[in-house]
């Protein structure tokens, strides 16, 4: 019953990631990432009611609610006209990562009776959340790049796009609120290692070389190209990160 | 008389062409005084020459090409030439459809010189038809000039142009205009360069042509539009621009600055061709508008080829009532009478000739706005012997 709701998440994020690369059918699109992310928002509450401890400590729940996470990030400015080609970048990989969580089984009702709840929602839900808006700021500064490249050619549509310098300070803020996140995920996660005298793995190493590198964005605020190559350079870490996470760090 | 308009404009003509044969104001009013009866409008979007009669004009425009310009400046006669020039000063030509500098350079070219009738009717309406279209369409509304279009493209760059510094070359009318546009977005015009040093309204502060590579590292927009024959701004003058972008605006002909500073990192470079291309895209909401400023463009049009025609009847309705009032006149004086008897009948027969005239007066000018005016104005002519005087 719960996994009927992932058909109606997908179409609707499916839909938003075709429709997005026609300016005619944008606003289709538009609506599919609102009914789909409404219903993924239906998926995950149904998944917490009926689970008796943090629903998404797999690889692959934790995939479920990042997707959740990146598509309400989104959403909450990125469905502007204007924005449609963040859309583009956006949804079919959201609509990707949606498939691969339920391949993994991570839109099944459940939950991982290894950590308590309190641990695995400070830890992996501050540290998606935060991944999540690492993520939106990766495609914003892609946007960036790109329409500054469209600037350098004096391409004709230019005005349709969102302005360069919103999309710089758009970057820098979503990294801005995202690493707090990442500071407090990290921190749960230091606070369980210590109680367990354990040391850092390699994953985590990566994920504090992430920190060091979003909390030296945020303090220096490159401009320009730079700020935009470090929020990708930072979300290539991400992108390592999420993968080792998935190869069992929860196991 | 045959009105004849010859021009390029940017439908046709790249800005390196363009910039070769735009005058200024006074070279303009020389050259059309040169052709004889004619009005010479030239801006950084086109060069034309209005003439009625007198010399081909394509001429004098090859001359300041430096080269032929057959299959690229444009010629068309009388309601052709009269309907091109309403659509130039609706702002229906112009790069940005709508715009509302041209009305005033179109005024502005027709005021330099003396004209004829025709060319004085035909600019004269033109001028009509420009307030026309502003006042009854909503095409003009939204500002849609070069300058305009020059501002947005700052904003695009800088999202929020509040607390940006611009930096102004030239102090011309577009000049300030895009000044205007800037400051209406919240950046401040801190420097206005030109060759006079002259300051603005708009309280920038004046520096010579010399200290703008020195001003260049204190603004984020630069906007010129000078008349200057050269290059004012080399690229290797511009300061590296690494962490804030620096936006370049040239809307002269001939082109201000540099091309290579659209190469230099934290740089972009838009000039007049470029700017075509943006507002094309922007132009979608005024197309309605447009096509009702259009409709009313061809009423004007008709209304100017019905007096255009009406001018081939005119002549034989002059000789119809010459003749008739001296038919009047001659039989008038056989009559003996006393003066007051005379005041009466002068009264009298002048009423019955001008109730005579009235009708076909009206028949032949609207045949003549139709196609059969030449045929009726010779069938009076024939009928009454106006020819045989």
């Amino acid at each position: 019953m719960i996994e009927l709701l992932f058909w109606p998440a997908l179409l609707g994020y499916g839909e938003a990631a075709l429709a997005y690369a026609s300016p005619r059918t944008s606003r289709a699109a538009t609506w599919g990432v609102r009914v789909g992310w409404l219903a993924q928002t239906a998926l995950l509450a149904l998944q917490a009611a009926r689970a008796d401890g943090f629903p998404w400590g797999s690889w692959s729940g934790s995939l479920n609610l990042f997707v959740w996470l990146v598509v309400g990030a989104y959403l909450i400015w990125g469905c502007r006209p204007r924005y449609r080609l963040l859309g583009l970048g956006v949804m079919p990989l959201a609509a990707a990562l949606f498939v691969v969580s339920r391949v993994g089984g991570g839109t099944r009702a459940g939950g991982n009776a290894h950590y308590s709840n309190l641990f695995l929602v400070l830890h992996v839900g501050f540290v998606l959340a935060a991944f999540a808006g690492f993520t939106l700021a990766a495609a914003l500064a892609a946007l960036y790049l790109w329409e500054e490249d469209r600037l350098k050619r004096r391409a004709a549509d230019i005005l349709r796009l969102p302005p360069l310098g919103t999309l710089e300070r758009l970057t820098w803020r979503t990294i801005l609120v995202s690493l707090p996140l990442l500071t407090l995920g990290l921190a749960a996660g230091v606070v369980r290692l210590r109680q367990e005298s354990k040391g850092l793995d390699a994953l985590e190493w990566l994920t504090l070389g992430t920190w060091l590198l979003y909390g030296a964005f945020v303090v220096a605020r490159p401009a320009g190209r730079r700020a935009a190559y470090v929020a990708l350079g930072g979300f290539a870490l991400v992108i390592v990160a999420r993968l080792a996470l998935s190869a069992g760090h929860f196991a | 008389m045959t009105l004849t308009v010859v021009g390029i404009s940017h439908h046709v003509a790249p800005v390196e062409l363009r910039e070769r044969v735009t005058l200024d104001a006074d070279a303009a009013a020389s050259l059309a005084r040169d052709l004889g009866d004619a009005v010479c409008l030239s801006t950084c979007n086109r060069t034309e020459l209005y003439v009625v009669d007198g010399e081909d004009p394509l001429a004098s425009l090859e001359q300041l090409a430096g080269e032929p310009l057959d299959g690229i400046a444009y010629r068309l006669h009388d309601e052709a030439a009269a309907m091109h020039l309403f659509r130039v000063a609706a702002g229906l030509d112009s790069l940005v459809p709508g715009e509302g500098e041209i009305l005033g350079q179109v005024r502005d070219a027709y005021e330099a010189v003396e004209t004829g009738p025709l060319l004085d009717r035909v600019f004269r309406q033109a001028l009509a038809v420009g307030k026309r279209v502003r006042s009854e369409t909503a095409i003009g509304e939204s500002p849609a000039s070069v300058s305009s279009a020059a501002a947005a493209l700052a904003a695009q760059v800088f999202g929020d142009l509040k607390g940006r510094r611009a930096l102004l070359i030239g102090a011309g009318r577009i000049g300030e205009l895009a000044a205007a546009n800037l400051s209406s977005r919240g950046a401040e015009i801190a420097y206005v360069a030109n060759r006079s040093a002259r300051e603005l309204r708009f309280g920038g502060k004046a520096i010579g042509l010399d200290e703008i590579p020195a001003a260049l590292a204190d603004v984020d927009v630069v906007i010129s539009s000078t008349s200057a024959p050269e290059t004012i701004l080399q690229a290797d003058l511009v300061p590296s621009r690494r962490r804030r972008p620096l936006f370049f605006i040239d809307i002269a002909v001939p082109r201000d600055l540099d091309p290579a500073i659209q190469e230099l990192d934290g740089c972009f470079l838009y000039d007049i061709d470029d700017l075509e291309a943006v507002v094309a895209e922007t132009l979608a909401g005024r197309r309605a508008e447009a096509e009702r400023a259009e409709q009313l463009v061809a009423e004007e049009a008709e209304r100017f080829r019905s007096w255009r025609a009406s001018l081939d009847v005119v002549p034989t309705l002059a000789s119809l009532r010459a003749y008739a009032e001296e038919i009047r006149s001659s039989e008038l004086a056989k009559v003996r009478v006393s003066d007051d008897e005379r005041r009466t009948l002068e009264s009298v027969t002048q009423q019955i000739l001008n109730k005579l005239l009235h009708l076909p007066t009206v028949r032949m000018k609207e045949a003549a706005a139709g196609t059969n005016g030449a045929t009726y104005a010779d069938a009076v002519r024939h009928l009454f012997g106006l020819d045989d005087e």
